[in-house]
């Protein structure tokens, strides 16, 4: 196969003398979605905000294109082309709509690639130009996870991590941003999708992998776990 | 008439503290500390302003440039080796790292300029503008701050919400991890708070010079203590109430002064800003109520 957008080789995370994430490997490709699941507290943001930068492994590597990530301040991997939307979306409270996603674009410098990504920013989620002047915290969460979505497509990732975006949203509107997430994906981009809500997320990623306390214990394609007895049990509800 | 005249002295001092408590308020807004050692840095730049113009003869305009270069760069500085190590630091470690850089610059300033009151020469001159058949004088000074206030306002203003930087110190003020994941340079946005903020403090202590011509090391406390408190009246983190609070304060500090008594003045202000926070905990601008010092 080719060389994979992100390969995290062996790492390890430690929380002061807490050991959060136990040497876990895994790889995503050009194009796939991959997920994450897990329980609560098996390590699964741990995982991103040491891709993203915000913790350092003790041992092992990331690497972004090829390029390992260990040197690189956090701000700079942004440029890279490595954009997440956190866990509880955070978008810019006080801050319109129009300014927020902006600030995704923080990293482009022509105005004219910047007014491009807004209009197809705004053309994926419609909701947002009606509420382009209104302050972020004003909107729903489903508005907001939407927002923190398009914030992250203006810095045009080349991989797009998600955490938790179905977290808090009521069940039509999960429905809803998987819908995206799909649809985002059959634009051609790449996405590791970090979920709790393991059937959801399984039922539109190429290849996932389940954590439990901070190890990596099984993986496979999307519809192979799905089916796996063992996978059913711990996180599909019997 | 006397009351004009009283107010337009108000507005004109209320213009200084406006000026020093956007520093408080720009670097509480993104910092999330109280610098104390705000009020220390105007002490600085006037100085600079003194030495440049009475010994090295430089134009007095020139030597506000100077001392805001010398001001951005200490702030700069203060904030690189004393704050930025306590990112982390519980803020009351943060607070009086804070006092302890205010009482370590006023030492400074004994050690090189003796505790001996300097005789600031204004920046403008002494003359005034009469109205009214010369019933009403404004000096040129007090014409100078409140036009000086009202400039710095509006350029800030239109940095913070236009410019790609002044939108990025919004993002970092409300969630600096969010800010960073969209590729801000977070330290070094703050860098540039402080930078800002000093820089003003430098303007500030050439305008308060000018007006209250007597510089000495402990100068820049007192004012640096009123307009924090000017800070908190209007908002603390609010550009607009850092103005209003500024304004109010001068104002009320001049009628206090006139009509109360002049030895009562400080308290007045400091007890109206007892009352503000028993009304309206925020402040009059504020946003909401922050859980830090």
């Amino acid at each position: 196969m080719a060389e994979p957008v992100l390969k995290v080789d062996n790492i390890n995370v430690f929380y002061g003398s807490i050991h959060a994430i136990k040497g876990i490997s895994f790889e995503v490709y050009n194009g796939e979605i991959v997920t994450l699941i897990g329980a609560n507290g098996a390590g699964k943001s741990t995982t991103l905000n040491t891709i993203s930068g915000l913790l350092h492994p003790s041992t092992g590597s990331v690497a972004f294109l090829g390029e390992s990530l260990a040197k690189i301040q956090p701000h700079r991997i942004v440029y890279k082309g490595l954009a997440q939307v956190p866990e509880g979306r955070r978008v810019f409270a006080q801050m319109t709509v129009q300014e927020n996603l902006e600030m995704g674009a923080f990293t482009q410098s022509k105005q004219s690639d910047i007014d491009e990504d807004l209009a197809r920013v705004y053309e994926l989620f419609p909701r947002l130009k009606e509420r382009m002047k209104q302050t972020a915290g004003t909107l729903s969460g489903g508005e907001q996870q939407m927002l923190a979505m398009g914030r992250a497509l203006m810095s045009r990732p080349k991989l797009l991590m998600l955490d938790e975006p179905s977290m808090g949203l009521a069940p039509i509107l999960v429905e809803q941003i998987f819908d995206i997430i799909a649809d985002l994906h059959k634009r051609g981009a790449t996405i590791l999708l970090v979920e709790q809500n393991a059937q959801m997320a399984l039922s539109i990623a190429s290849r996932g992998y389940v954590m439990e306390t901070g190890k990596i214990v099984t993986t496979g394609t999307g519809e192979e776990l799905l089916a796996s007895e063992a996978v059913r049990k711990a996180y599909l509800g019997g | 008439m006397i009351f004009l005249n009283f107010f337009i002295s108000g507005i004109s001092l209320g213009s200084i503290y406006a000026i020093i408590a956007l520093g408080y308020t720009m670097v509480y807004g993104i910092a999330k500390m109280l610098n104390f050692a705000h009020g220390d840095v105007i002490m600085v730049g006037a100085y600079v302003c003194f030495y440049a113009v009475s010994r090295y003869g430089m134009n007095p305009f020139v030597g506000v440039v100077l001392a805001m270069a010398v001001c951005t760069s200490l702030g700069i500085v203060i904030e690189r080796f004393a704050y930025k190590p306590l990112r982390q630091a519980p803020s009351l470690a943060v607070l009086i790292t804070a006092i302890g850089m205010s009482y370590f610059l006023q030492n400074t300033a004994l050690l090189l300029w003796s505790s001996n009151p300097k005789v600031f020469p204004s920046i403008i001159g002494r003359g005034s503008f009469k109205l009214f058949e010369g019933k009403l004088s404004v000096s040129h000074v007090t014409v100078l701050t409140i036009a000086t206030c009202v400039i710095i306002m509006i350029v800030l203003s239109l940095f913070i919400s236009k410019t790609k930087l002044g939108k990025a110190m919004r993002a970092c003020s409300e969630d600096k991890g969010a800010a960073q994941l969209m590729g801000i340079n977070v330290n070094a946005t703050i860098s540039l708070t402080f930078a800002i903020g000093s820089g003003l403090a430098a303007i500030a202590g050439a305008l308060l010079c000018s007006a209250y011509p007597t510089l000495m090391p402990t100068t820049g406390s007192l004012p640096g203590i009123k307009a924090f408190t000017a800070a908190v009246f209007g908002g603390i983190g609010s550009i607009p109430g850092a103005f209003l609070g500024g304004l109010m304060l001068g104002v009320i500090e001049i009628f206090a002064k006139a009509y109360i008594s002049s030895q009562l003045s400080d308290a007045v202000v400091f007890g109206v800003l007892i009352v503000v926070l028993l009304v309206k905990p925020s402040g009059l601008l504020g946003k909401q109520l922050q859980e830090k010092v």
